[in-house]
């Protein structure tokens, strides 16, 4: 507009300028030329003045227009804007400078230039769109596999109300449901919802949900981890493991157990009545009481059978640990404090059950306990590890202790044996030491026993043993508070010297050591599979406790305190007898020759044998006793040999193929290749040779072929010859996508058949590129459904320079771009 | 004791139905079946020869027409319905299935030179050369009642071809202009020109549904958009394309046919140069037609047959030829991928399989996996020369036979020639150009 107003004000000035000067003389003339020229018209043209615009003049006959041709000129503009103070000065210096510019406008583009823009601006524009198509396509041309129609439906079930849409309600039975339904206020078609469920959705949040939704899985997923593990060590066979298992857990409990009775009194209150019902259930059933069938053919047995027997006394055992009245522990433990010595449960004195239950011996021994065998006054003190193992046994052991009467009627010792009992009630380590000698090498058996059963414990009875076991600890707490700084052995001996007193050996390690002291003789003798066996078991502390110096040991012998069950001290006499019973006892059989045979025989039995193929009796005199002759199995040799050559007597196949080979490396070789011609440029005739210059000169050698593949082997050809017929199959040339020979001969290498793989995989090698669905049309693709986010707004972005033109263009993209959003809109409601 | 016993799960080999085989459990040790290469070569030369026996790709011949064909549509939501126009100005119903004529219309005085379906398949466009635009319903008309078109618009010049916007309903002529016309006004709602006085055939692109191309007579094919006020950019060729179509699955490309014998497909977004030219008829290409996969396309050609060209291939698959059927005027891929249809001046109008070796109707599923085996076969060994010698194998009338051999030796003088004159001037004063650079005479903005 500015332009336009300064051109015209510069015309203005023009004519305004002549005006001035000539005034009014022009304007005369100038009509005189027009009435000339209207005259020269046939026709007589009227000039009519228009009424267009106000004027100064007015003629009540018509509308004066004579400031119609006069423009406004900037110079009036100016001079009022100067006098006027409301304007800004801003616009008087534009005016101003308009005024004084003397520039003139470019002339506008031709209309084949300004086309040609537009054109370019437009093909830019919409080759840009149609790009945003660029990825979808590499997309589709990649893809293994395309299925058409493009957009097909779920084939899977739809929801409900889809289905639903278009039914209506019809049988009175539809309409009572209907009627349900709408006053339990359920959803009949598009909510799917329930106000209820809705709520309950509005009430958490998105991120809520998510959160809780990990936590969930978390927690699923750590059950299941739990679940698998507890899977996985029920199926763990190891008698030990389990063992190990139960002990922890009679730990924890324990541990428990304490702190209820500090915290929560009320709750070990519980499970002591647990405990108790448990009994009683026990009393009154008439399980583990030896009077079923099984137990009665036991009994029969156990005249002849250890094993038996033992079953019996395990099984009178167990009932009688889960009779046992349950003492409370906080009245124990004062009358321990206060009592000491006498309060000291039983089976706190029993020693370690390496001795074996089926002991008669052992057992008689352990009932008649005298009141000053309890006397403790120094203990060994042990490693916490020992001592857990320790407690445990001890239960055990007591429980073999209380079967010691039932058992001396059912197992009927011998006279003598019954005798010694009785006579030897406080040195009862004779017999044990007799034991001992079998005992080392049985260890680990008994270990097996021991494991044996613990597994026949019933649940019911673990609450018993353990509530035993809390108690023994106990008792051994306090014990240990009384012997202090008593670590090691040496410090123990002392003790022991200064002391005289008694020593109460508490585990096998102890017993064993005095059953050494006893007797080194028993040990010595089968030392053979005794070391063998303890090197087995390798336990070094205990091996070097055993290899201290026996006289050492014995000077300290004397001193030693008995502990009434236990062998601590033996007369020589006794010692003497002993050895006599011993080799009495293993008189007839000689058991370290015995052994070795065994280990022998154990070994060959390891040994890889020869198998031998030959057939006796075949080719030769059959009968018991009779071998194959090694000459037999010689000859089978000999004859295929012969054979093989009767087969090729007639042709020498070696020499054949030599020379074979030989031809063929002298057909490889290249010829001499011999261009002389006699008599050219000498004397020819008959008998005259070229000569040697000319011989030289024209016999060409050409250079030696690579050498053959097979040079080196000496009983190999190797063709390198093409095979013609194979070659018509065969690709000459690397096909197009692959890079080299090894990706071609790859992929034809990789069969696809069903010969050589699964049906899946079958199924997968060969899905087609391209499948359609039968009698479906397949639309070309639709834009809104691949390109969503971009929005097409051609309007927004139309061409820099606006012309006329382009008006109704606009309005037709406004248009379309409407109708595209009106058909989104749509699409989103379906 | 626990005794172990011998057992199988019955779904190892109990059958779901008594109709099913038995299962043969194998053993896949690969020791156990040998020479995997040979007998899969095997098995691809065998599938190679029985493609072969069994391409028999003539379906249908649709007799009723009374002069040439010269243009066909699909119907757009029935793929029974086929409608033709003749150079009689007849148009004609077919129902394909029962491959008989459904209905006839006398459209036009002169020929019916394009039809167009409405997306909706509720009615159709025919322009003729009578410079009419016509509107018919595709239900005929009640017993005794007249055939007439919904609606007529007189037009100023010949109309010489239409086609329909994919989801409005606005549609666009071609003649001396193109003009894009709303169904509800009997005028243009607007006119391209651009320096040329005729058109001979223009699309709507089917994805950017504003995009339009057109082929005109002075060389050239123009684009369109229905936004701009004026075409977006013209490319000039060597000699005439005289139809295009668009890809329906990709935006940006189109191929067009042409009078040199070949077909361009283009990227609108670079016009300079072709991105594929696809040779093999041996005389002008007068019409050419997507699958709706976007995968491939038919020609058709004054040379008497019809020919089915991957997109992105320099040369046909397949050859399609009768010993009646004439200069194929018209050619269109049926809306499943299944068929081909052709219109040739004979008269008749022709059903083709689009695989000429497929089995048509359903398969069973071991019928479907032992044929994408054989597929997949060919495919692996296609590079193997007995195979591929037979897959490439096609009987070819013998004067076509001719015009190739002689064309063959044309373009190897040609190619000399070029050489020595190359040769025997300057250097880089002949430059060498690919045969896609060849055929494009210029683009103009």
């Amino acid at each position: 507009m500015a332009a336009d107003e300064e051109e015209l004000s510069i015309n203005e000035q023009a004519i305004s300028a002549s005006e001035d000067e000539e005034g009014s003389d022009d304007e005369r003339k100038h009509k005189k030329l027009l009435e000339a020229i209207s005259s020269m018209g046939s026709r007589k043209r009227k000039k009519q003045n228009e009424r267009s615009e106000a004027s100064v003049q007015v003629s009540e006959f018509f509308v004066n227009a004579e400031g119609t041709g006069e423009k406004v000129n900037l110079s009036d503009l100016l001079g009022t804007v100067e006098k006027t103070s409301g304007a800004s000065n801003k616009t008087k210096k534009q005016l101003r400078n308009l005024q004084s510019s003397k520039e003139t406008l470019e002339l506008p583009l031709n209309k084949q230039q300004t086309e040609k823009i537009q054109r370019g601006i437009a093909y830019e524009k919409t080759a840009a769109e149609v790009s945003c198509w660029r990825n979808i396509i590499l997309q589709n041309q990649k893809a293994e596999q395309m299925v058409f129609p493009l957009n097909q439906e779920s084939p899977g079930p739809k929801r409900v109300e889809q289905v639903v849409a278009g039914w209506k309600v019809q049988t009175p039975l539809e309409q009572e449901i209907f009627r349900l339904l709408h006053i339990n206020s359920q959803p009949v078609d598009d909510p799917v919802l329930t106000p209820v469920e809705e709520q309950s959705l509005k009430a958490m949040s998105l991120e809520e949900a998510k959160i809780r939704r990990a936590e969930l899985q978390k927690a699923r997923a750590l059950q299941s981890y739990y679940e698998a593990k507890a899977k996985r060590e029920k199926k763990i066979k190891s008698k030990k493991y389990h063992k190990v298992q139960r002990k922890a857990k009679c730990k924890d409990f324990l541990k428990q157990f304490d702190e209820m009775v500090k915290t929560n009194p009320e709750g070990a209150l519980e499970e002591l009545k647990k405990m108790e019902l448990s009994r009683m259930e026990e009393r009154m059933s008439l399980k583990h009481q030896n009077s079923g069938k099984w137990a009665k053919s036991k009994a029969i047995m156990a005249k002849y059978d250890d094993s038996a027997r033992k079953a019996m006394q395990e099984q009178l055992q167990m009932n009688k640990d889960l009779t046992q009245k349950i003492v409370v522990p906080s009245d124990d433990e004062h009358e321990s404090n206060e009592e000491g010595l006498e309060t000291i449960p039983d089976f706190v004195n029993d020693s370690e059950p390496v001795i074996d239950s089926v002991n008669p011996w052992m057992r008689g021994q352990l009932t008649h306990e005298e009141p000053e065998v309890s006397c403790v006054t120094t203990e060994d003190v042990q490693t916490a590890e020992e001592e857990n193992e320790e407690e445990e046994l001890v239960g055990e052991f007591e429980r073999k202790r209380k079967l010691r009467q039932a058992d001396e009627e059912d197992l009927i010792p011998t006279e003598e044996e019954r005798k010694r009992a009785g006579l030897k009630k406080i040195q009862p380590a004779s017999e044990v030491v007799e034991e001992d000698v079998v005992e080392v090498s049985d260890k680990e058996e008994e270990d097996d026993d021991d494991d044996d059963e613990e597994e026949e414990e019933e649940d019911v009875s673990e609450f018993n043993t353990l509530f035993r076991l809390m108690r023994s600890e106990k008792t051994l707490e306090g014990s240990n508070q009384t012997r202090e700084g008593l670590n090691t052995p040496g410090q123990e001996d002392e003790e022991g010297l200064l002391n005289e007193g008694q020593i109460r050996v508490r585990n096998i390690e102890d017993l064993e050591v005095l059953g050494e002291f006893v007797d080194p003789q028993p040990i010595a003798e089968p030392s053979l599979p005794r070391t063998a066996a303890v090197e087995a078991t390798s336990e070094p502390p205990y091996k070097k406790k055993r290899e201290i110096d026996l006289k050492e040991v014995l000077t300290k012998e004397a001193k030693a305190v008995k502990v009434p069950f236990l062998p601590t001290v033996v007369d020589e006499e006794e010692r003497d007898e002993q050895i006599s019973i011993i080799k009495e006892a293993f008189a007839g059989d000689d058991v370290i020759s015995d052994f070795i045979k065994d280990k022998s025989k154990l070994e060959a039995a390891g040994r890889p044998e020869v198998v031998d193929l030959t057939l006796p009796g075949w080719g030769e005199w059959g009968g018991v006793g009779l071998k194959p002759s090694r000459w037999k199995r010689k000859r089978e040799r000999d004859e295929q040999i012969s054979i093989i050559k009767e087969a090729f007597a007639g042709d020498d196949v070696i020499s054949d193929f030599i020379k074979d080979k030989s031809k063929l490396e002298a057909a490889g070789r290249p010829e001499v290749v011999d261009l002389t011609l006699p008599g050219w440029g000498e004397w020819g005739g008959v008998g005259l040779k070229p000569s040697r210059w000319k011989r030289k000169r024209f016999r060409i050698k050409t250079a030696p072929p690579p050498p053959r593949q097979d040079q080196k082997l000496p009983d190999v050809i190797i063709s390198e010859n093409r095979n013609a017929s194979v070659a018509s199959h065969q690709v000459s040339q690397l096909p197009f996508p692959f890079q080299n020979t090894a990706q071609f001969e790859s992929s034809i290498r990789t069969p696809i058949g069903p010969t050589w793989n699964t049906q899946s995989v079958v199924k997968n090698m060969t899905k087609p590129k391209v499948i359609t669905k039968m009698g479906a049309i397949i639309e070309p693709m639709v834009k809104e459904d691949f390109i969503k986010n971009k929005t097409t707004t051609p309007g927004g972005k139309g061409p820099a320079i606006m012309l006329g033109e382009n008006k109704r263009a606009k309005e037709g993209t406004k248009r379309s771009s409407e109708k595209h959003r009106g058909r989104r809109s749509q699409k989103r409601r379906k | 004791m626990k005794v172990k016993v011998l057992c199988r799960n019955p779904d190892d080999y109990v059958r779901e139905t008594t109709r099913d085989i038995q299962r043969v459990p194998r053993n896949y040790d690969p020791t156990l079946h040998p020479f995997e290469v040979p007998r899969e070569y095997t098995r691809a030369l065998n599938a190679t020869k029985l493609e072969r026996v069994f391409a028999k790709p003539f379906v249908a011949s649709l007799d009723g027409h009374r002069d040439g064909i010269s243009c066909i549509t699909k119907h757009a939501k029935s793929l029974s319905t086929v409608i033709s126009g003749a150079c009689d100005g007849e148009v004609k119903l077919w129902n394909l299935p029962r491959q008989e004529c459904l209905r006839t219309v006398q459209a036009h005085e002169g020929f019916v030179r394009g039809i167009c379906s409405r997306f909706c398949g509720t009615s159709f466009f025919t322009v003729g050369d009578d410079k009419t635009i016509k509107q018919w319903n595709l239900e005929a008309p009640g017993y005794g009642v007249r055939e007439e078109p919904i609606n007529t618009i007189l037009g100023k010049a010949v109309f010489t071809g239409i086609d329909h916007h994919q989801r409005e309903s606005t549609f666009v002529t071609c003649g001396q202009t193109v003009d894009i016309w709303d169904e509800q006004r009997s005028s243009p709602i607007r006119s391209f020109s651009w320096g040329v006085d005729s058109f001979s055939c223009v699309r709507y692109n089917p994805v950017e549904t504003e995009l339009l191309a057109s082929c005109a007579s002075d060389r050239s094919i123009v684009l369109y958009d229905t936004r701009e006020s004026a075409p977006l950019r013209k490319v000039i060729m060597q000699l005439r394309s005289n139809t295009l179509c668009w890809n329906p699955m990709e935006a940006y490309y189109f191929t067009c046919a042409n009078e040199d014998y070949n077909l361009y497909t283009y990227d609108i977004r670079h016009l300079d140069v072709p991105v594929t030219v696809h040779m093999d008829h041996v005389s002008a290409v007068l019409d050419v037609d997507y699958s709706p996969t976007g995968r491939e396309f038919v020609s058709a050609s004054f040379d008497k047959t019809i020919r089915i060209f991957p997109k992105d291939k320099g040369h046909s698959r397949e050859v399609y030829h009768t010993k009646r059927m004439q200069h194929v005027i018209c050619v269109r891929w049926s809306a499943d991928n299944k068929y081909v249809l052709s219109g040739s001046d004979e008269m008749n109008i022709r059903l083709w399989k689009a695989n000429a070796s497929e089995k048509l109707g359903l398969l069973s599923t071991r019928e479907k996996a032992a044929a994408h085996y054989n597929k997949k076969l060919i495919e692996k060994f296609q590079h193997h020369p007995q195979v591929r010698r037979i897959a490439r194998h096609r009987h070819l009338p013998g004067d076509i036979l001719k015009q190739k051999r002689e064309q063959r030796e044309m373009k190897e003088a040609r190619r000399r020639r070029e050489q020595n004159v190359r040769k025997h001037s300057k250097p880089g004063s002949v430059p060498l150009l690919t045969e896609k650079e060849k055929h494009v005479a210029a683009v103009v903005e």
